[in-house]
């Protein structure tokens, strides 16, 4: 396997761990306090400067920083993803392996509960699901987690089909392994390829998935900051303040490409045909 | 000098759907020994192998017989015992000693799993087999993958993992048929000695009479699930007393053999379980057969010379 890094893929890493950085420093990096209102700075454009302070991509109907704003809101963006792809992950990992090396009945049992799970529009799966519980953002979390396990558990399901028959899952349950210890040590490391490249697709989705929901009004609640609600509110102001819906809009797009493409270039990588035995 | 036995087959059948694979197959083996088990593909070696680890593929199950080892019937152990069984007291090698390695784990913590520890604790004692094994440089090697390791080296490996524990017996199924001619003798006289090193029982599966040849101290010829001949190794080779056991010996290669001389080779096929009829099961490929071999199943007969045989011809053979 040749660990060959190409000027795009690092440009990508970098700029997915701008994202992180921000995300992460966002109370260091913020140079205003993202909930603090002020009817006199209302829907200043991006550089205007007050006596105290610049606001560089301008400010909100509310008069809010919108730099401020958009580095909190990369925050609860990555944070809803991280989360609720872990969640799925595990889920979806757990029952693929389940049913994956029970067979039978028990693989019956799971993957059609999956083919039914993926034949509902995920949206609207979503939506229904924050319409009945109630938006939030640690039930944005398990609402995600909890209904986005499928695909996880598909591609499991078949990893593990494939490397139960493989001479060396044989050999160690001749050596007297049990299944706790073959699943654990020997399938999951084998099969954490093509599931980390589902959870990175799924990671760009989840970043879609929250911004949509936060749009609707479904997510992160208000008055805290999340790409989505910043472009709800902003999206009266369309023709006054453009910057209200172009900023977090394009936080948004380059951020879902640059995970996308992290995601084809580990595809890539883990591609199974160009692996060594 | 009569051991008891470390592993005894009785009557051992086995069956997938309506068809039996294998007839009433019998054996012992004792500690020190190597048997050889050897037969054309498709005979039913591998799946009387997966028999005795009680490791069946879920399409066969065992119609009859017992496996005892050290004198206990396996088929009494729950299932959770006999997790202990396999890796302690029998351990099993394979054909493609490659793949029968996790790509992920390095080889030394596949052989500490034997003994269920983590490296760390056993690296003192992983490091002797490893040595005891063959393999130069183990400090270096211990910690390398498989893939970083030749055919011959990743079977020794196998090798060490297998007997760490110093399990009474262990199986080994064509362990030698993926590697090349050389490595194939290395790793045989490296079964031989350890065999005797460790007073560890062998059965040792293969399709090839030249390996049977180079190990064993006796040898049971399999021809579609049944025995038809079994004995002491140089008996058998000196005067074999079935019409398989001789073609079969009839097509070993020869040094002697002109390269371009024709290997003797057997016509016909194995017949598969569904085609099995009521008489001697060798009758549609053998040039002795008669109307009687056709209808009735020869009876494997003792010779009187510490031989097994399973033909009405046993005699006129001689
Ligand atoms: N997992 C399995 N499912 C169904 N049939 C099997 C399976 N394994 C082996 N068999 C059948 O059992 C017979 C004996 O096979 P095997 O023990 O592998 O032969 P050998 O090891 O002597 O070449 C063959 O007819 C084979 O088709
Ligand atoms: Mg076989």
């Amino acid at each position: 396997m040749s660990a060959r890094f190409s000027p795009g893929i690092v440009l990508i890493l970098l700029l997915l761990a701008a994202f992180v950085l921000a995300a992460a420093g966002a109370d260091l990096l913020s140079p205003a306090d993202p909930l603090r209102q002020s009817l006199l700075l209302r829907l200043r454009e991006p550089g205007f400067a007050s006596r105290t302070a610049t606001y560089w991509l301008g400010t909100d109907d509310l008069g809010r920083d919108l730099l401020s704003r958009i580095l909190y809101g990369a925050r609860a963006s990555l944070l809803v993803a991280a989360l609720s792809v872990s969640v799925s992950l595990v889920v979806g990992t757990a029952l693929g392996l389940l049913a994956g090396w029970f067979r039978g009945w028990t693989a019956v049992l799971i993957m059609r509960f999956v083919d039914t799970m993926l034949s509902i529009p995920a949206i609207l799966l979503a939506v229904l699901t924050v319409a009945v519980l109630g938006p939030g953002f640690l039930k944005l979390v398990m609402v995600l987690g909890l209904t986005r396990w499928p695909r996880y558990t598909r591609v499991a399901y078949a990893a593990t089909l494939q490397v139960a028959g493989l001479p060396y899952i044989k050999a160690a349950e001749m050596a007297g392994c049990g299944a706790t210890r073959i699943l654990w040590r020997h399938i999951l490391p084998n099969i954490a390829g093509p599931l980390m490249v589902v959870a990175t697709s799924e990671f760009g989705l989840m970043i879609l998935f929250e911004a949509g929901l936060s749009f609707l009004g479904l997510g992160i609640q208000p008055p805290y900051p999340s790409w989505g609600s910043i472009m709800s509110a902003g999206r009266q102001y369309v023709t006054r303040a453009w910057w209200l819906t172009v900023f977090p809009g394009a936080c948004l797009f380059v951020l879902v490409l640059c995970v996308n493409l992290f995601g084809d270039w580990l595809r890539d990588r883990v591609d199974p045909r160009s692996r060594g035995r | 000098m009569s051991d008891a036995p470390a592993l005894v087959v009785e009557n051992l059948s086995l069956a997938i759907g309506p068809a039996g694979l294998v007839d009433g197959v019998g054996f012992q083996v004792a500690p020190g020994e190597v048997m050889a088990i050897v037969g054309e593909s498709g005979c039913g070696k591998s799946v009387t192998a997966q028999a005795i680890m009680r490791l069946l593929p879920d399409a066969i199950r065992q119609t009859g017989g017992r496996i005892l080892l050290g004198g206990r019937d396996i088929s009494a152990i729950p299932e959770r015992a006999m997790r202990a069984v396999r890796g302690q007291l029998m351990s099993m090698i394979f054909q493609e000693p490659q793949a029968a390695l996790d790509p992920l784990t390095t080889v030394g913590s596949q052989i500490a799993e034997a003994l269920r520890q983590p490296l760390g604790r056993v690296r003192g004692e992983v490091l002797r087999m490893l040595r005891d094994v063959g393999i130069s440089d183990p400090e270096r090697r211990i910690d390398q993958h498989p893939f970083e390791l030749s055919g011959g080296m990743c079977q020794r490996i196998m090798i060490a993992s297998a007997l760490i524990s110093r399990p009474a017996v262990l199986i080994a199924d064509e362990p030698t048929t993926a590697l090349d001619v050389t490595i194939q003798a290395q790793i045989l006289d490296l079964l031989r000695r350890l065999a005797i090193e460790r007073q560890t029982a062998v059965v040792l599966i293969t399709h090839d009479m030249g390996v049977v040849a180079d190990i064993a101290d006796r040898v049971a010829v399999m021809y579609a699930g049944r025995i038809a001949e079994a004995g002491p190794t140089a008996e058998i080779f000196a005067a074999p007393r079935h019409p398989y056991t001789a073609l079969l010996l009839a097509s070993i290669p020869r040094l002697s053999d002109v390269p371009k001389s024709k290997l003797a080779v057997i016509e016909g096929r194995v017949p598969s379980p569904s085609e099995y009829g009521p008489g001697c099961r060798f009758a549609s490929r053998c040039p002795r057969a008669d109307a009687r071999c056709a209808a009735e199943t020869p009876p494997l007969r003792p010779l009187g010379d510490g031989r097994l045989t399973a033909c009405f011809h046993a005699e006129a053979m001689a």
